[in-house]
């Protein structure tokens, strides 16, 4: 296969009518790459406030038909997340992630909930995890692979609870990646990173949108107003003290 | 893929005589362009992110070794491996040899455009592999054993009916007597049958949207979620991929990015945008432990430096196949290859040379819309008639056309010979047809005049009226 590499190389540059770059030209392209300069960026959200950021991002969630529940404090998840799957039929039941800033919620105060803690498997039907960022512009959560953040849990059960805290929420997925450079690239990038906006869809058959094709039906966002306590999938330094007010 | 692009006209007759197609592009014709509309309305910098998008992809292409040579070194870094393939076979006989490695039975796929160009599903069912696709459109078209007519909605041509009898065939171990009337009881239909076999694969392969040089990562974008069910549970994932996906950095990607959903289905962003390096790392409790890219050149290096090079900025969006009055008539199927639409009649010679399917850049209204929208600015119109000029240099159009080209030519190259013709020629028209005002039938015209009339000329040249007014304004 090396050879089909020599060729299509050379092919590249005689099409180009050159030959290998040059050394400053080299530098200058990597010195380009390194200054991770920003495009042109949509003022949508980067034009708000912290908290319209918040807001913009629920109502964009909320078109792609995510669901959202907004709770005071962490003290509060376990009540709502038991009570979003009465609402909707579901058993009490839920395989989370072993995120250990998900243990900051106290989920021994609903004792009802079943909860398992690992990746997901076939037969699990609802996964609960934290995010990396929420980004506003989008309604888009991003989340990271991670030893504690398994990624079947973003698809394999039919539904995905996804806890975000208010100062989680940023502008755009540039402001997400920004979070992600914080060691040697590509070494210490996740091995994937999920951006999600809503459920799984598909209009494969006569344009006909539906829900549920083959990742989570329901897609629920449980969204902590205050507090620093549930978890994020990064370090806690980068975290804008937003949202505290 | 073998093409059948030499037949587009009889292929193109027949999907205007198909009423089940017929119904299902009506579907199509209204929904994309409005959804794509409304979109774009709603971010005022959209020209803007045009702009850059062209921009990026034009830097990215000037130094294409460069970047490439920078991606493939940051996939291995990360663990992964590329295997270059400069033809179809190559890339075929890649995948083969990391499925026979893994002692591979059976392989999900994502949908992948480059996997479809590369012929890789009847390959690895020859060689002892069965290939599952896993997009609700691919599936369907799968079991029907059909090409894909769309590049983003493969089954785009099919009214639910026809889909529910293929399942009906297909799906034999469930009850004969299910419902299956509504798209939701098929969809879910698909997702039980097809689970298992997600689970069961060894190796799964998704084409990319973007690849990131900075990273050495991979892009997929999809709506179902098929794709990261594909690329997470087996041992290996396999990235089919060609070398034109490039950009720098995941700038580049974001701005790319906003562009494809809101071209291609008028979505803000899609459901899934999911990028991935190198295989699982240590610690992680999911994800494949082989990471493989398979990087197509195919035919598209031969574009840069061409006339042809702004083609490769394409990011398959299919907002000029959406937009396309030529496609919404006929579908894609006509089209005899890969790509439909304005896209394909620009990239299908390119990829498979013009001597085989020159119908396509010449069916073309010339209408314009496929550039307008294009959300990377590829002139699409301009392309086509350079393919009709490469035809017609390389002698390859049907003598009769090419002898009345010529004589129209000679003529149009004498002006006061073409505007004395065309004096006479209006007269004479406008006389013959002085009675009713249009011509029901005409001798060499029948193939316009069969579904609809020729109005009469008014019995002067727009020629002869101009000068003559310009004559009389300098008179005043």
């Amino acid at each position: 296969m090396s050879e089909a590499r020599e060729r299509i190389l050379s092919d590249i540059r005689n099409a180009l009518g050159r030959g290998r770059l040059d050394p400053a030209r080299d530098a200058e392209l990597r010195a380009g790459i390194a200054a991770h300069r920003r495009n042109p960026v949509p003022a949508r959200a980067t034009a708000l406030d912290e908290q319209g950021q918040v807001e913009l991002f629920v109502a964009m969630a909320e078109e792609v038909q995510a669901t959202v529940t907004r709770v005071g404090s962490p003290a509060a998840v376990p009540e709502a997340v038991a009570r979003y799957l009465s609402a909707e039929n579901l058993p009490a039941e839920l395989v989370m992630a072993p995120d250990p800033r998900l243990d900051t919620v106290p989920w021994s105060t609903w004792p009802l909930l079943r909860i398992r803690r690992g990746r997901a498997e076939a037969k699990d039907r609802v996964s609960l995890t934290p995010c990396h960022v929420a980004i506003a512009e989008t309604g888009t959560l991003m989340l990271v692979s991670g030893s504690q953040t398994p990624i079947t849990l973003n698809f394999l059960p039919e539904t995905h609870i996804v806890l975000v805290r208010a100062d989680q929420v940023v502008a755009t997925y540039e402001d997400g990646w920004d979070r992600l450079r914080t060691g040697e690239m590509p070494e210490d990038l996740p091995r994937a990173v999920n951006f999600i906006t809503g459920p799984s869809r598909t209009a494969d058959i006569e344009q006909h949108i539906e829900l549920g094709a083959h990742g989570p039906r329901r897609l629920h966002i449980v969204l902590v107003e205050n507090g620093q306590a549930t978890g994020s999938g990064e370090d806690e330094e980068h975290q804008a003290p937003a949202g505290q007010s | 893929m073998l093409a059948t692009s030499r037949n587009f006209e009889a292929a193109a007759q027949a999907g205007l005589a198909n009423d089940n197609l017929q119904r299902a592009l009506g579907l199509a014709r209204t929904g994309f362009p409005l959804r794509r509309r409304l979109a774009v309305e709603r971010l005022p910098e959209f020209e803007e992110l045009r702009e850059s998008g062209r921009s990026i992809k034009d830097h990215t292409l000037q130094h294409l070794d460069f970047y490439l040579e920078l991606y493939e070194s940051q996939v291995v870094a990360s663990g992964g491996r590329v295997h270059w393939a400069d033809t179809s076979a190559e890339a075929c006989a890649a995948v083969l040899q990391i499925c026979r490695s893994a002692g591979a039975k059976t392989v999900t796929k994502g949908k992948s455009m480059v996997a479809e160009e590369v012929g890789l599903n009847d390959f690895l069912e020859a060689n002892g592999i069965t290939p599952v696709e896993t997009d609700l459109g691919e599936y369907i078209i799968q079991l029907r054993h059909e090409p894909p007519s769309h590049i983003i909605a493969p089954a785009i041509h099919l009214v639910k009916e026809q889909v529910a009898d293929t399942f009906r065939s297909e799906h034999r171990s469930l009850d004969p007597d299910r419902l299956l009337v509504e798209p939701r009881q098929m969809c879910d239909e698909a997702r039980a049958v097809l689970r298992p076999r997600f689970l069961a694969a060894d190796v799964g392969i998704t084409g990319a949207n973007f690849l990131i040089a900075e990273t050495g990562s991979s892009i997929i974008v999809t709506n179902e979620g098929n794709g990261d069910l594909t690329q997470t549970l087996p041992r290996i994932h396999i990235v089919m991929t060609s070398i034109e996906k490039l950009v720098p950095t995941f700038e580049d990607a974001a701005t790319l990015l906003r562009l494809l959903a809101r071209s291609a289905t008028g979505q803000e962003f899609s459901s899934y945008t999911t990028i991935s390096t190198g295989p699982r790392r240590a610690g992680d409790l999911d994800g494949p432990e082989q990471y493989h890219v398979v990087l197509l050149d195919n035919g598209r290096s031969a574009m840069l430096g061409t006339e042809f090079q702004d083609m490769l900025r394409c990011i398959r969006c299919s907002a000029c196949i959406n937009h396309c009055p030529v496609y919404a008539a006929i579908g894609g199927h006509a089209y005899g290859w890969v790509y439909p639409g304005p896209m394909g009649a620009v990239l299908t010679p390119s990829l498979i040379g013009i001597h085989q399917s020159g119908h396509l850049p010449n069916a073309s209204t010339f209408c314009g819309r496929c550039e307008s929208v294009c959300p990377v600015q590829i002139p699409l119109p301009k392309m086509m008639r350079h393919w009709r000029e490469r035809e017609y240099a390389m002698k390859l159009n049907p003598p009769i056309y090419r002898t009345g080209l010529s004589a129209w030519a000679w003529v149009a190259r004498r002006p006061a010979l073409y505007h004395a013709l065309a004096e006479i020629a209006s007269r004479a028209l406008g006389w013959a047809g002085r009675g009713r005002g249009r011509f029901r039938a005409l001798p060499t015209a029948a193939g316009w005049t069969r579904v609809r009339d020729m109005p009469a000329p008014e019995g002067r040249s727009f020629h002869s009226l101009w000068a003559r007014r310009q004559k009389n304004r300098a008179a005043m």
